[in-house]
């Protein structure tokens, strides 16, 4: 055990669950209109307490739990049996196995807040915490076992340093089924859905960028000039990507926005995730600046295609995170090798990985929608969603005049 | 008596107020409203999807005087309001039948 790394992933843990709430919750519930203010906030904030619970009974051991054919992690650690202070059988030799564990354990809270994004204003709370819990166990924990605990995307070389395909193409493409499975908001296309609180969305953004240090240079599981790397390759991501997304936008649109930078910023922490640990800072940039630019594209897609993804959970972290995980094959030059330090190979071993994610997140998320669909029903009735979902679902209203 | 409700934009607020201050009109009442005529509404961009925002944000100041002011109260507050741009807003007068002062119980022109 290592003093100095286990002191450093404490903070990164911590760091981490910040981005959840306050981060994600304020980004997301200045997006929504002010009927619906606690209920967004409500999704991310309550995952804080299903996720962990879900994480620490099963979520966890069926992804770092030990192998099984390269698809699942064994029960062996279910109800955190045999994780404890020391390193026996923590997957980071150099941390303690319950600190592994909790660092872990955010990165489960983080995944389904994001897709709430992509169903906000519509769906009734007891199917998304029934839809959530399922969604850990059924997709989150393959795919973080497949890439993360000695699975099959491993052992094949995919590279996913903190989470591009483990969080955020995932829930990109559970965000992708959310928006088939559960519609369109009522009068979407016709009556104008206006965020109704940006300074909140620019607070949660900010956060979310701080937090996002935690969540990047943390994987690198040490102290150590990785973890420098990858917190310097994640600023600089973030930084391009803020001017991207603006001057995209400002070409486009015809001025550069306040939600523009908070998009951009977002989008180019989600495009570097991948490659945090395996890129220079100057491909970082790079990475980063496409990042916000394609994201911008991203978010006009939903216009072209006709879905309604509420908050554009498709836009910024299923296309970032593709593009991300393509970039780490093209840029890779740290730890590993890739298209432009000599190895094409890395490329069509990312373009692998991102299609499977896809594929496999997406049907096993839709199938889950329709089971929790004739379980409980995911929509609230038409009365409910123009009441808002603060009264109709929590019976409160965030604001009093 | 008659009520006058003036409708304007925000910023000319507090140049009303004064200039009916200054002609003796002893209070008021104003609310942010909003609203729109000949004007229209404004463009906002949100991620790049345009909505057109009808309603644009005024002030209604509405005052009760009595007949004889009337019309030196439209005219003070037309002037100063006035910008000469479409959006200006719009004065009405209305009959007022009765007003108490909650007080006193005082009625008619003396609780203006």
């Amino acid at each position: 055990m290592n003093a100095a790394d286990t002191a450093f992933i404490l903070l990164c843990a911590a760091l981490v669950m910040f981005m959840t709430a306050p981060g994600l919750a304020l980004f997301y519930a200045g997006l929504v209109r002010s009927k619906n203010v606690l209920g967004t906030m409500m999704q991310s904030f309550v995952m804080l307490g299903v996720a962990s619970i879900t994480w620490a009974v099963i979520g966890y051991s069926l992804s770092f739990g030990p192998d099984i054919a390269g698809l699942i992690g064994g029960l062996d650690f279910a109800f955190l049996k045999g994780v404890g202070m020391d390193t026996v059988n923590s997957p980071a030799g150099n941390l303690p196995h319950l600190l592994f564990m909790i660092f872990q354990c955010m990165f489960a809270v983080i995944t389904p807040a994001l897709i709430t994004g992509a169903f906000a204003e519509r769906m009734k709370f007891s199917a998304f915490l029934l839809f959530s819990c399922l969604w850990i166990i059924v997709v989150y924990a393959p795919m973080c076992h497949w890439v993360w605990g000695g699975g099959w995307m491993a052992k094949m070389g995919a590279l996913d340093f903190a989470g591009g395909a483990v969080v955020h193409m995932s829930s990109g493409a559970a965000a992708l089924a959310a928006c088939l499975a559960l519609g369109k908001r009522r009068g979407y296309g016709k009556d104008p859905f206006i965020p109704h609180n940006l300074p909140m969305c620019i607070l949660g953004a900010a956060i979310l960028w701080f937090g996002w240090f935690g969540f990047n240079a943390g994987s690198a599981l040490a102290a150590n000039g990785l973890a420098a790397n990858a917190f310097v390759t994640t600023h600089m991501a973030t930084a391009a990507a803020v001017l991207g997304w603006l001057l995209v936008e400002k070409m486009h649109a015809g001025r550069p926005t306040t939600l523009g930078a908070a998009s951009g910023a977002v989008a180019g922490l989600v495009a570097i995730t991948p490659a945090a640990g395996f890129v220079t800072p100057m491909a970082a940039m790079a990475i980063g600046l496409l990042g916000g630019m394609i994201c911008y594209g991203g978010v006009l897609l939903k216009g072209k295609l006709g879905y309604d993804d509420s908050l554009d959970v498709v836009g910024i972290h299923g296309l970032g995170g593709t593009w991300g995980a393509l970039a780490t094959g093209i840029f890779a030059s740290l730890g590993a090798k890739g298209l432009f330090t000599g190895n094409p190979g890395q490329v069509w071993i990312q373009f692998v990985s991102v299609i499977a994610t896809w594929a496999f997140c997406f049907i096993a998320s839709y199938v889950l929608f329709k089971i929790v669909d004739n379980v409980v029903g995911l929509r609230v009735s038409q009365e409910d969603e123009t009441r808002g979902l603060d009264l109709s679902q929590h019976s409160e209203t965030g604001y009093q005049w | 008596m008659k009520k006058v409700e003036i409708i304007v934009r925000p910023f000319k607020l507090d140049e009303v107020k004064s200039a009916l201050s200054a002609i003796g009109v002893k209070g008021m009442t104003a609310s942010e409203v909003k609203g729109f005529g000949r004007q229209g509404g404004h463009k906002e961009v949100y991620r790049g999807a345009e909505y057109q925002v009808d309603f644009l944000p005024k002030v209604k100041i509405e005052v009760v005087v009595e007949d004889d002011l009337v019309p030196e109260v439209v005219d003070t507050a037309r002037k100063t309001a006035a910008t000469g741009q479409v959006g200006d807003g719009k004065i009405f007068v209305i009959p007022v039948d009765e007003v108490v002062r909650i007080r006193t119980g005082e009625t008619g022109e003396q609780a203006v």
